[in-house]
């Protein structure tokens, strides 16, 4: 008997989630698709980079020297002879770490602490938002700074600084999304089956929150690359002999009448990676939209 | 020579799914000094039929495929956006169905209705103001002089009804087009914004079209009536035949639909299932303000079994008595006894093992379920939470529960978007059902529904009820359908119980003013006689 029934589900037409529905929108944008597919194409070579990149990380070829793009070095090689596609592989690799990590950081303490304050309301909401008014207020630069003057330049500590300041405002967007889902009817409704309050956070509000959460995620990876990539050009991000695009282009910069290649390769993958969330994220918010959903 | 005589209607809305004939070869006729109705229930064409004469659906995606609709001896449809314009607001009117939304809330209500004849007829600004004046006072607002320069935020649902009804006539327009103008209305009200429309109608011998999804609104006032279903027109003809020898089968089901009898007297147990004393519930007891006392010192029984009517206007409590009980809003004073455990004190396990015992169905069936989770997971949710089954159980106990509420079993795996109100009303009252609850509120089921819609539910709900033994509390707006499924009838105003007692007892002898008052309010009740 409860096999039949079993089979029967199973054979059951497949609805479509408002997931999926969105999908099949999104796959209508050209251009979000373009930025979706740049943005795989980018993060598998990261993640394959020890494998597939030219030549060694370190690798000098001081002979050489700063030459232009070339068949043996196609995009052509630093003043200490190291080629810069490699370079750039690898300094792909620490800047969309931190865009993605850094990012996670954000969205996992942001949702959380969103979410319990729009829930709960009362006096909790207001001693946990009235933190993060606080915490706005600091001027985020100085904060970063200090840190790394305190405790020293270190890639983890980056990540947990660029989080630490992008989750505030993940908590604010998240605790709008829940009071206005706290009053649906169908949280009273679960609550009233006698769900608790966590089980009804995590099933039935952040799947409903998460929409503008997401949109709001693809913007700001961008914004968090660029501040690593801000924090590098200043000294203040990654050291050598680590590297990041943002150190890459500060470099560049430096030398930019002489060799103009070395600011214009890695700033060229910065902005697409950057266009690439953009178109993303605008394509996101579209699809996401349920207003346009149904004709 | 008629008003307004429509020929051949047709309307298509072209979207990404193919084109949809959303109004098929309508015609009809208004005459000067009539009021001729069209019903239909939601999708059937009547609003776009009417919008489309003036040129108010947006094309693309809409499209006029076909006809012609003379009025003074011109074709609408024919006519340049700059004469239609001219139409618009001066010649034709319109009253929407929600006030609010319909005023400028940054705008006076004295500017805002002598902006079409300031527009149309270059008025000067004392005349018009004059003119506003008046016609305020027409409509029944008191003592117009001082509220003229109010904002429609000052003014109730009813009074701001009356303010878009006499912005619409400002002009002397030949023909006023209502389109649902009472849907968002409290019963009194409704009945007195009907009213007033039926008496200017005919002091100013105008046309009037009016539109309702509701055949029994439109009883009394209509001369004329047009029943309209998925974009055609199924039957129309004056109000006596329509009502007496209504022919197309639609009709008669619409007829069918307006609930009328009371509910026969069940014997029941004497025996009270759920004890309520004294019960109150505040809202916002800010330490300045006073808070909202939205339920007040109410006391009465639920006894096993029965079907306890719950009816009041918006604002009389009817809904925070509901969810006091199940404890879904924080109750100020009093004891709620369930089987004589104080409902208000329980707290943790306790609570949880009250909640399985008592469940909610909510007004709204679309924002009532979860539009993430498919008819199964909503459905086993309950089902896995209270142990009723387990993991390897639960796919029955699932198709079991929609078997039940009558949905196909196919739809299982399908999202609450995919599926009409109607069917959505279905899962959430096998999402109630599915812990095996004793007691049930029922808040305003059915209000959202279609008319034939809302009698196929009312039906299941009694079955079920009989089924699984339940008692239940219905709250509604509606005496009409409370009437027709309760056995008992409690009558709210502002959070107090002003009468109650049985349907019968109620509707031929109610005691107080303000039920009497309620009773009158119900519309068609020349039906209901």
């Amino acid at each position: 008997m409860s096999d039949a029934s079993i089979t029967d589900i199973a054979q059951a037409e497949q609805g479509t989630s408002l997931w999926h529905d969105a999908w099949l929108r999104l796959r209508r944008n050209r251009l979000a698709l373009f930025g979706l597919g740049i943005l795989v194409l980018f993060i598998t070579i990261a993640l394959l980079t020890p494998w597939i990149a030219p030549y060694g990380y370190a690798e000098q070829n001081l002979d050489l020297g700063a030459s232009g793009p070339s068949a043996a070095h196609w995009l052509g090689t630093d003043i200490f002879g190291r080629d810069l596609l490699t370079q750039i592989m690898y300094g792909g690799r620490i800047s969309l770490a931190v865009g993605f990590i850094a990012t996670a950081v954000a969205l996992l303490i942001g949702v959380t602490w969103g979410a319990v304050a729009g829930y709960v309301g009362g006096r909790v909401d207001a001693v946990m938002m009235r933190l993060v008014d606080i915490l706005y207020a600091l001027p985020f630069m100085i904060f970063i700074v200090l840190l790394m003057v305190v405790f020293g330049r270190n890639l983890l500590l980056l990540f947990l600084a660029i989080g630490a300041v992008e989750w505030l405002t993940m908590a604010r967007i998240m605790r709008s999304q829940v009071q206005t889902l706290r009053q649906q009817e169908f949280v009273e409704a679960a609550v009233s089956l006698g769900l608790s309050p966590s089980t009804i956070i995590r099933r039935h509000v952040i799947p409903n929150a998460l929409g503008p959460i997401i949109v709001y995620t693809t913007l700001t990876i961008p914004s968090v690359m660029l501040l690593e990539a801000f924090l590098s050009f200043l000294g203040l991000g990654i050291q050598p002999p680590q590297t990041s695009w943002g150190l890459l282009i500060s470099y560049g910069a430096e030398t930019m009448e002489e060799y103009p290649w070395l600011l214009l390769f890695p700033g060229l993958a910065l902005t697409l990676t950057l266009f690439s969330l953009n178109f993303l994220g605008d394509g996101l918010r579209d699809a996401l939209d349920v207003r346009g959903s149904r004709d | 020579m008629a008003l307004l005589e429509v020929n051949n209607l047709g309307v298509s809305f072209v979207t990404r799914n193919g084109t949809n004939r959303a109004v098929d070869d309508v015609s009809f006729t208004v005459e000067s000094g009539q009021i001729t109705a069209i019903i239909g229930e939601s999708g059937s064409g009547k609003s776009v039929a009417c919008y489309s004469l003036l040129g108010l659906i947006p094309q693309p995606p809409g499209r006029i495929d076909s006809g012609q609709a003379l009025f003074g001896g011109r074709d609408l449809l024919q006519l340049p956006e700059a004469e239609l314009r001219k139409v618009r607001g001066r010649d034709i009117a319109m009253v929407f169905q929600d006030p609010m939304t319909c005023l400028n809330p940054y705008m006076t209500v004295g500017k805002q209705l002598v902006e079409p004849l300031r527009y149309h007829q270059k008025t000067p600004a004392a005349q018009a103001r004059r003119r506003a004046l008046e016609l305020l006072q027409e409509v029944g607002i008191r003592d117009p002089e001082s509220t003229i320069d109010n904002y429609p935020h000052q003014f109730s649902g009813g009074m701001r009804q009356r303010v878009m009804i006499a912005m619409a006539l400002i002009n002397e327009p030949q023909l006023l087009i209502a389109d649902e103008p009472t849907t968002a209305l409290d019963v009194t009200i409704q009945a007195q914004i009907l009213q007033l429309i039926a008496e200017l109608q005919r002091k100013r011998d105008i046309g009037v079209i009016f539109i309702s999804h509701d055949l029994a609104v439109v009883a009394d006032i209509a001369d004329q009536i047009v029943v309209m279903q998925e974009g055609k027109i199924v039957e129309s003809g004056d109000r006596t035949g329509i009502f007496r020898h209504a022919r197309h089968p639609y009709t008669q089901k619409l007829l069918a639909a307006i609930p009328a009898d009371s509910k026969a007297g069940a014997t029941l147990s004497p025996e009270p299932l759920i004890q309520v004393r004294h019960l109150a519930t505040w809202f916002g007891q800010g330490r300045k303000q006073e808070p909202v006392k939205a339920v007040n010192d109410v006391s009465f029984d639920i006894r096993r079994g029965e079907v306890l009517g719950v009816v009041g206007e918006s604002g009389s409590g009817k809904s925070t008595i509901g969810r006091s009980l199940l404890r879904l809003v924080p109750v100020t004073a009093g004891q709620v006894l369930f089987d004589d455990t104080d409902v208000t004190q329980l707290k943790g396990r306790a609570l949880k093992d009250m909640r399985r015992r008592m469940q909610i169905i909510f007004q709204d069936p679309f924002a009532s379920l979860n539009p993430r989770m498919t008819v199964y997971d909503t459905l086993a949710e309950p089902l896995l939470l209270h142990g009723i089954e387990n993991r390897s159980s639960v796919a029955r106990g699932v198709l079991k529960l929609m078997d039940d509420v009558g949905l196909a079993r196919n739809f299982v795996r399908k999202y609450p978007h995919e599926f009409s109100g109607g069917q959505r009303q279905r899962i959430a009252i096998g999402r109630a059902l599915a812990t095996h609850p004793e007691f049930v509120v029922a808040d305003e089921p059915v209000s959202a529904l279609d008319v034939t819609i809302q009698a196929q539910i009312l039906d299941l709900m009694l079955a079920l009820g009989r089924e699984y033994g339940l008692t239940m509390m219905f709250i509604s707006h509606d005496l009409a359908v409370v009437r027709h499924i309760a056995d008992r009838i409690l009558v709210l105003y502002r959070g107090e119980i002003v009468e109650q007692g049985t349907g019968h007892e109620l509707f031929e002898n109610p005691q107080q003013t303000y039920t009497r008052e309620l009773l009158q309010s119900i519309p068609g009740r020349s039906l209901l006689q």
